[in-house]
């Protein structure tokens, strides 16, 4: 492991590394303010730079535009009552009533300091975690992944549903059903291409996450009226006060960190969970377990309510790397695209990742204890000048995530087809997104589609076509249960509302 | 069972994936792949099924958390202009080039959008492409194609 952290320190720690870590904040937190954008589309529009650089270099880019992303979510949480990303919803509860009282200043320094915290114990988690779990991973046989993939997909349908569980299903279903466009890997028959020859090497990846994301997100914010950037301009007028955390605050944190981090990290690496998740769990334990009297602060500016999601959403980032890092299959959006982004680069994450491409491994790794003092250090004092950018009307805002989303396709193929392609698919993913269809699942089912369907065919082919590969061995089976109970559990939910 | 437009689009997607199942099964295989445990249209008939079964549950199933959306209030004009503008850009980026395009398609996107500060839309267009490329093409060395900028010599 020394050798691996010096290897990942090596990588890390040049001064093109570093400064894409502080390019992936700084933007990532401009993102991540604007109610509406988020980390995946923080990610996506990065994506056309990440061409001119190393695997290693582009990953570490895009992980300092996810924590950066989480990190300004948090900042409109506090300031606004309006969180940038789904991640901070738990982050205002306690951060706005405290911003309210005139202690913004108070209330961001906090936040800061624990997603610091948490952000970087999870890293440390993660740096004990991943490669134990690549080694026991490497026993995992075609079937295994087979029905992991299966869970990872419910699971993101379930979580990100927003109680819509067969919406997010029929998404999981149009996602891998994209992913099927093309040559098929083993014997190069085409399939689903209408002899049209721009679809025999399939639709690609990034084409499908500048659509679904970038470009319709930005329709949507056109054909809603919307106005992110508005938001922004009212952080920039608030009257921060003081950052200055006193003793007794230190102390109410230094309990609350440690917890927080656990859970967030936990829930972070289960497949689909995230940070979402882990932030309302946080803070619910923290109300839990804290004296009576503070938990009469909670939902007024309590310390504890603060600091307790901001922990567990920065740990759940760093978790969700490892089934990404270690099995190959991602357990978010984020790390959806991501995965997609290294595909794209030829290098083919799982257990075999951190030997194969240590630098990759460890410098992603080593990168976000590197990311956590950046966003300290450097986001902390620059937020009202942050903000003052962000002032940016959407009429310019619009057309820049536009042109970039284009730019993204065009180095790619210099195709008109694919940007044809590409605003067809943006098109009907604003229509599905007036209409609560979550894009996540598609994108995640998507990037897994090729690799599920081969592991299908290696599991049929040696059990001879028979089914029975998905209960021989007991890993399996108990993979699949949970699956079919998370499945059978939300068609009983909606039976259940009905009556 | 109420319609609404949900159901509408599970429908829709019904239909789909019933035409995605019947074009599965028209993949043509080689002969002896044909009775294989698994071959290249295995998948996308699980698929097609899957497709049928979601979307036919939400079908029939009750619609408690029923989506509804103002389309009064929704902005069809400016978004279908932009759409329009970048399928212009699109047709035209590869015969014109990227740069003349692309600020072109800025400088629109700004005005139909209704902005009328000329000066800042000419600097968020022309000058901010040029910088753009220079990032992509000079410092990443990431090639764009440029068939104006190429004839006119500016770009190698």
């Amino acid at each position: 492991m020394i050798e691996g952290i010096l290897i990942g320190l090596t990588t890390a720690l040049t001064f093109q590394n570093i400064l894409m870590v502080m390019v992936g904040c700084f933007f990532g937190t401009i993102i991540g303010m604007l109610p509406g954008l988020g980390p995946m589309t923080a990610i996506a529009l990065m994506i056309p730079i990440t061409y001119g650089f190393d695997p290693a270099t582009g990953l570490i880019l895009m992980a300092g535009v996810y924590y950066g992303a989480v990190f300004g979510g948090s900042t409109s949480s506090i300031l606004l009552n309006a969180p940038g990303v789904p991640g901070t919803v738990a982050t205002s509860f306690d951060g706005y009533p405290m911003a309210q009282q005139g202690k913004a200043g108070k209330a961001l320094a906090i936040a800061a300091w624990s997603s610091f915290a948490g952000g970087t114990l999870s890293a440390i988690y993660l740096l004990f975690m991943a490669p134990s779990l690549s080694k026991v991973s490497l026993s995992f046989r075609s079937p295994d992944y087979f029905a992991l993939m299966i869970l990872g997909l419910t699971a993101i349908a379930a979580f990100s549903s927003k109680g819509q569980f067969l919406k997010a299903m029929m998404m999981v279903v149009l996602g891998l059903m994209l992913a099927s466009v093309g040559q098929d890997s083993l014997s190069d028959i085409t399939r689903f291409t209408f002899n049209n020859m721009n679809l025999t090497d399939g639709i690609s990846f990034v084409l499908v996450v500048m659509a679904t994301f970038a470009m319709s997100e930005a329709l949507t914010i056109i054909l809603k009226r919307n106005d992110p950037t508005s938001a922004a301009k009212q952080v920039s007028l608030t009257e921060l006060g003081s950052i200055k955390i006193n003793k007794e605050e230190r102390t109410k944190m230094y309990k609350t960190i440690p917890r927080s981090s656990v859970i967030g990290f936990l829930i972070g690496v289960l497949p689909g969970a995230g940070a979402t998740i882990a932030s309302f769990l946080a803070y619910g334990m923290e109300r839990n377990v804290v004296s009576d009297e503070e938990k009469e602060k909670f939902g007024k500016g309590s310390v504890n309510g603060l600091s307790a999601p901001e922990t567990a959403n920065n740990a759940a980032c760093s978790g969700s790397f490892v089934p990404m890092l270690t099995l190959g299959i991602p357990g978010s959006g984020t790390t959806a695209v991501m995965l997609g982004a290294l595909l794209g680069f030829g290098v083919q994450p799982g257990p075999r990742l951190y030997m194969t491409n240590p630098e990759i491994f460890w410098s992603i790794i080593m990168s976000m204890y590197i990311g956590m003092v950046i966003l300290l250090i450097l986001n902390l004092p620059l937020i009202p000048y942050i903000a003052r950018i962000l002032a940016v009307p959407k009429n310019y805002l619009i057309p820049l995530i536009l042109f970039f989303s284009v730019t993204g396709i065009y180095v790619m193929s210099f195709n008109n087809f694919d940007i044809y392609l590409m605003i067809g698919i943006a098109v009907v993913a604003t229509f599905l997104r007036l209409y609560d269809f979550p894009m996540p699942p598609l994108i995640l089912a998507f990037v897994l589609g090729g690799l599920m369907e081969e592991n299908l065919r290696r599991s049929l082919l040696l059990s001879n076509g028979s089914w029975e590969f998905l209960w021989d061995r007991t890993l399996t089976a108990c993979i699949l249960a949970t699956t079919i109970l998370i499945v059978v559990w939300h068609i009983y939910k909606t039976f259940k509302r009905k009556n | 069972m109420n319609i609404n437009t949900t159901k509408i689009i599970s429908l829709l997607f019904f239909i789909f994936s019933a035409f995605y199942l019947y074009t599965a099964y028209q993949i043509q295989v080689f002969a002896f792949d044909e009775n294989a445990p698994f071959n290249a249209r295995t998948f996308p008939i699980y698929l097609g099924y899957a497709g049928l079964f979601f979307s036919g549950l939400k079908l029939i199933l009750p619609d408690p958390n029923t989506i509804k959306v103002d389309h009064k209030n929704l902005e069809y004009k400016k978004t279908g202009i932009l759409i329009l503008i970048a399928i212009i850009y699109g047709a035209t980026i590869l015969k014109v080039g990227y740069f003349l395009t692309t600020s072109l398609f800025l400088f629109a996107s700004y005005y139909f959008l209704g902005e009328r500060r000329w000066i800042l839309m000419f600097l968020l267009s022309f000058p901010f492409v040029a910088a753009f490329m220079y990032l992509l093409h000079g410092i990443l060395d990431i090639y764009l194609r440029d068939p104006l900028l190429q004839s006119i010599g500016v770009m190698g």
